[in-house]
């Protein structure tokens, strides 16, 4: 029998916002435990939240850029459970009436076909902290870290319009490449930016009813994704193939165990007991608001795809990684404007820099080279003044922070001699300096001569002076070298 | 200077009759010296308000001081104090001293009034009798053998016996008028959203509003300017000029049309308090008032709606206590879920464990559409059956409770008698109406409370009206017999 596989997502998105959803304190990433959580965030009693506009603001961009019916009126919901990281027992989320409602994200595919993903919709919610157990704490204990506790998210619920897991990352990388490119979200997926819970089901090719499904929570990276999403429908076909059944549960994928496992099933599943959050006033986004944000709104990466193509002369294939990128789009950008070759800027940009950068786990916006180093660096390529080997090394050398392209070229004497008659006078110059040598080279009968002295063998000395690798001798220096053999009288 | 009110004593201070350090002491010392037979003050801070005496006596020398510099107060428990235990009546946060202020506390800070302490109350304001509080309950100055009324029963006690001229209070189902109405003091709940709820414990939320407590109504609007503010950290907080409560008191309430509810005067009425209600409307009507027989139909259903909506609210806004991040945490759990279990079985009194399960049961799957939907379509009809009412009436006035102080342990068995304590007031948190308690008369020796409902923001009409009912009355004027001993210094 043949299957195929049905997908939904629920993606987690944290907001860019400088501080939290209900409270003032700051949402930077990566600070000592606890030290960013104030009162309200640890829920101390008669505290109260206070909704963050830029946060509203944010959702709304992101409804705009789906093309969604935006939520004139939404309000928050309390989601009640206990859990040692959620301080207030309850997480203000919104169900009823979610700020984004349905909407619609194309992704393409391999192949070149497009397919049409729909958002069911996306509701503004608090992130909760952290719990630390054994193993990343002290031992025998847990520990608990509020810092993340409050951050701003919006969670994005697809249809199930997913049939591979190429489609699920396809959907996934849009979706980062659309709330990175309007600015709303970081996208660092190692620090939590972006987490996807994935929903996957199998049934028998051409069946029209959903298989029972499982949900895959907390995925942080396309890689992970794309291996949990493999297992769980190799798992579930092999289960409905030995004749046993899916069983409808909350399942963890640990990426770098690569095991997957039951974290409850349905049954266990909390009752949340919704109800309206009486804190917060219901969330009123005016026409005006609305229209201005949709005024202001950054260029969304399928637009900024079809600019590059136009503007820079880029091929689909280079267009769609740069463009897809907001942070990649950006560097291009500045890389190509500063250096005055576009072309050569791409292929800058997606080669050697994203190449170090995947090596070493950077995102572009940590590069140690930036973009208008870059662009000096390619400026450079493009004059000529060094070959592409000297690149390689200047690039080498704006990694390692020794400056720009220039100061690197001018420090380390690395300028390509390709003027023939420079080169001519370097010879005649290293050839007068050693005349008693020449000397003795002519004079020397031909036979008796030690060794014979080809083209290839002068174009390495006259190379070592020119600091020039030798492969990379053009064929003008190729032409003087071969006039300069034959007035020696060393000709090949 | 006990028996002076806030009004009296402001001008004494402005004139130099005696300073806020002589006033304090006084104070403090009636605290040390009557509070063991009341209970009323739980926490007392002499040492905090002897310095904010002498500061308040600066300002006061330095001129222009605000009217309430210098002016002794209490807190009821529920009110976030910045380094002063906050524990809501409760043993869960017995141990908690909160780092930040209350809104209202703070607004009483900088106009410079002088917070002796903070006073007892019924466990996360949840009861009307003040029996259910972790510090013992409070005992009624009229009546030592009976309830002074809930949840802010201490505040209410504390300002009868005259251990401070002025209190501050919360209100979710009658918690400032029902206790107003035993000790037969003057308490205001504002409209909602009038009062910040920052740095205030909440109940529930929805319901929740904070209100002054004082003698004379004359007092209530002094305090109420204090309270009164917009504060952009409570979102349902009302940006609304706060008006001066003391510019209309001595309006004429000729032409005033007064609604009676006939609903007001149903069958629980208790026949004495019924006829000191009936009195006090005459007194009114003899001063140029309309009395208008009007009909809030849903009334009845008010206790019940009031009874999912504020549980349910309660099971959230209680769910933060789990002994992780502060207050009580049982001893030696043996993992998360026994710490959740037993710090919430061992830290929360019996009543509040009754309604956190009420509300659980109310929002759970499957019931919330019969009990927490129901409720809030029947909060709808309640507020309509009040915009109808005000549409004819400038003010609706009853009695604040059915019956006057009972005794201790009377409905201790029976939840259902309990609520039915707060027939009369909660409706009016229901809608989100000020509501005011005021004495108006005595039956068995205990007072009775004429219940003031105004339109929403119209608490200076209701101050006005019940000031000019206390000017041709003396009933807040009338002495509990048990301080009278205390009374010539």
């Amino acid at each position: 029998m043949s299957w195929e596989t049905v997908i939904g997502l629920e993606v987690h998105v944290q907001l860019a916002t400088k501080t939290k959803i209900f409270s003032g304190a700051s949402t930077a990433f990566g600070a000592e435990p606890n030290t960013q959580a104030c009162a309200i965030d640890l829920a101390m009693p008669g505290t109260l939240p206070v909704l963050n506009k830029q946060a509203v603001h944010y959702a709304v961009m992101f409804g705009l850029a789906i093309d969604a019916e935006i939520g004139q009126e939404s309000a928050f919901e309390r989601k009640n459970y206990f859990y040692p990281d959620l301080p207030k027992g309850y997480q203000t989320t919104q169900l009823e009436k979610p700020i984004v409602g349905r909407g619609n994200v194309e992704i393409q595919l391999a192949d070149g076909r497009s397919k049409n993903i729909r958002i069911h919709h996306a509701h503004l919610e608090e992130d909760a902290g952290k719990s630390l157990h054994e193993g990343n704490f002290r031992h025998g204990v847990s520990g608990i870290d509020l810092n993340r506790a409050g951050t701003p998210l919006i969670e994005i619920v697809s249809e199930p319009d997913m049939s591979s897991a190429e489609e699920a990352i396809a959907f996934a990388k849009k979706l980062h490449s659309i709330v990175t490119s309007i600015g709303i979200c970081d996208g660092e997926m190692s620090q939590g930016s972006m987490r996807f819970d994935v929903n996957v089901s199998v049934r028998p090719t051409g069946a029209t009813e959903l298989g029972t499904r499982t949900e895959t929570k907390n995925l942080n990276s396309f890689k992970f994704m794309e291996e949990a999403i493999a297992k769980e429908v190799e798992r579930q076909i092999d289960l409905i193939e030995d004749g046993g059944s899916v069983i409808q549960e909350t399942r963890l994928y640990n990426g770098d165990t690569k095991v997957a496992r039951s974290m409850r099933s349905k049954e266990e599943a909390n009752d949340y007991r919704y109800f309206p959050c009486p804190d917060l006033l219901p969330v009123i986004v005016s026409d005006e608001t609305i229209e201005e944000l949709r005024r202001n709104l950054p260029e969304l990466p399928d637009a900024r795809q079809a600019r590059f193509v136009e503007q820079y002369g880029l091929s689909d294939y280079d267009a769609g990684v740069l463009g897809g990128d907001a942070a990649m789009a950006a560097y291009f950008e500045i890389a190509s404007e500063k250096s005055g070759n576009a072309k050569l800027a791409a292929n800058w940009t997606m080669g050697e820099l994203a190449a170090r950068l995947n090596n070493q786990d950077l995102s572009i916006n940590k590069s140690p080279v930036n973009a208008e180093q870059l662009g000096g660096l390619v400026a450079r390529i493009a004059d000529n003044s060094i070959s592409g080997k000297m690149a390689k090394e200047v690039f080498e050398g704006m990694w390692a922070g020794e400056g720009s392209a220039d100061e690197i070229i001018e420090a380390r004497g690395l300028v390509q001699v390709s003027d023939s008659g420079a080169l001519e006078q370097m010879v005649t110059d290293v050839l007068a300096a050693n005349q008693t040598m020449v000397d003795d080279y002519i004079n020397t009968e031909e036979a008796k001569r030690k060794k014979k002295i080809d083209i290839k063998e002068i174009e390495s000395v006259i190379a070592k002076i020119a600091r020039i690798p030798p492969k990379s001798i053009s064929r003008d220096d190729e032409k003087a070298l071969k006039s300069l053999a034959g007035d020696l009288k060393i000709s090949p | 200077m006990h028996n002076l009110t806030i009004a009296q004593l402001a001008k004494g201070l402005q004139s130099k009759d005696f300073s806020s350090v002589e006033l304090t002491q006084h104070f403090l010392a009636r605290i040390a010296e009557l509070n063991p037979a009341y209970n009323a003050v739980i926490t007392v801070t002499a040492e905090q308000a002897l310095k904010a005496a002498a500061a308040a006596d600066k300002r006061l020398a330095a001129g222009n001081a605000p009217a309430l510099c210098g002016i002794p107060i209490l807190h009821k428990d529920i009110f976030c104090t910045n380094g002063v235990r906050t524990s809501c009546g409760s043993k869960m946060l017995d141990n908690f001293i909160p780092p930040y202020s209350a809104t209202v506390v703070e607004n009483f800070e900088q106009a410079g009034a002088v917070v002796l302490g903070k006073t007892n109350m019924d466990e996360f304001a949840m009861g009307s009798s003040n029996e259910t509080s972790f510090y013992g309950p409070v005992k009624n100055p009229w009546a030592t053998d009976c309830v002074p009324g809930g949840s802010s029963g201490g505040s209410a006690a504390a300002v009868a016996a005259r251990l401070a001229p002025g209190a501050t209070a919360t209100d979710t189902g009658g918690s400032i008028r029902q206790p107003a109405a035993l000790c037969g003091i003057t308490g205001l709940k504002p409209t909602y959203g009038r009062v910040s709820r920052w740095g205030m414990i909440a109940f529930a939320s929805s319901l929740d509003q904070g209100g002054p407590m004082a003698r004379t109504a004359e007092d209530c609007a002094l305090l109420l300017n204090c309270m009164a503010s917009y504060d952009d950290k409570d979102s349902t907080c009302i940006d609304r000029d706060v008006p001066d409560y003391s510019a209309d008191l001595n309006n004429s309430i000729k032409g005033l049309k007064i609604g009676v509810p006939k609903e007001y005067f149903s069958d629980g009425l208790h026949a004495g308090t019924e006829d000191a209600v009936r009195s006090a409307l005459a007194e009114l009507e003899a001063q140029g008032a309309e009395l208008v027989e009007i009909s809030l139909p849903n009334s009845a259903l008010s206790v019940p709606a009031y009874y999912v909506i504020a549980p349910a609210e309660a099971s959230a806004n209680l769910s933060r206590f789990d002994g992780v991040k502060y207050g009580y945490r049982c001893e030696d759990p043996k993992d998360l879920n026994d710490l959740y279990t037993r710090t919430r079985a061992e830290g929360f009194g019996e009543e509040v464990q009754r309604r956190i399960l009420i509300g659980t049961y109310c929002l759970s799957a499957g019931y919330y559409d019969a009990y927490y939907g129901k409720a809030q379509q029947v909060r709808r009809l309640i507020q309509q059956d009040f915009e109808k009412a005000f549409a004819q009436v400038d003010v609706i006035m009853g009695p604040t409770c059915p019956s006057p102080a009972f005794k201790f342990g009377s409905k201790g068995d029976d939840p259902v008698a309990m609520y039915l304590e707060d027939i009369y007031t909660i409706a009016t948190n229901l809608a989100g109406l000020p509501g005011m308690s005021v004495p108006c008369g005595m039956v068995e020796s205990k007072p009775v409370g004429l219940q003031i409902i105004g339109n929403y923001f119209d608490e200076a009409r209701m101050l006005n009206v019940a000031h000019q009912y206390q000017q041709a009355t003396d009933w807040h004027d009338q002495m509990p017999a048990s301080i009278q001993q205390g009374a010539e210094s």
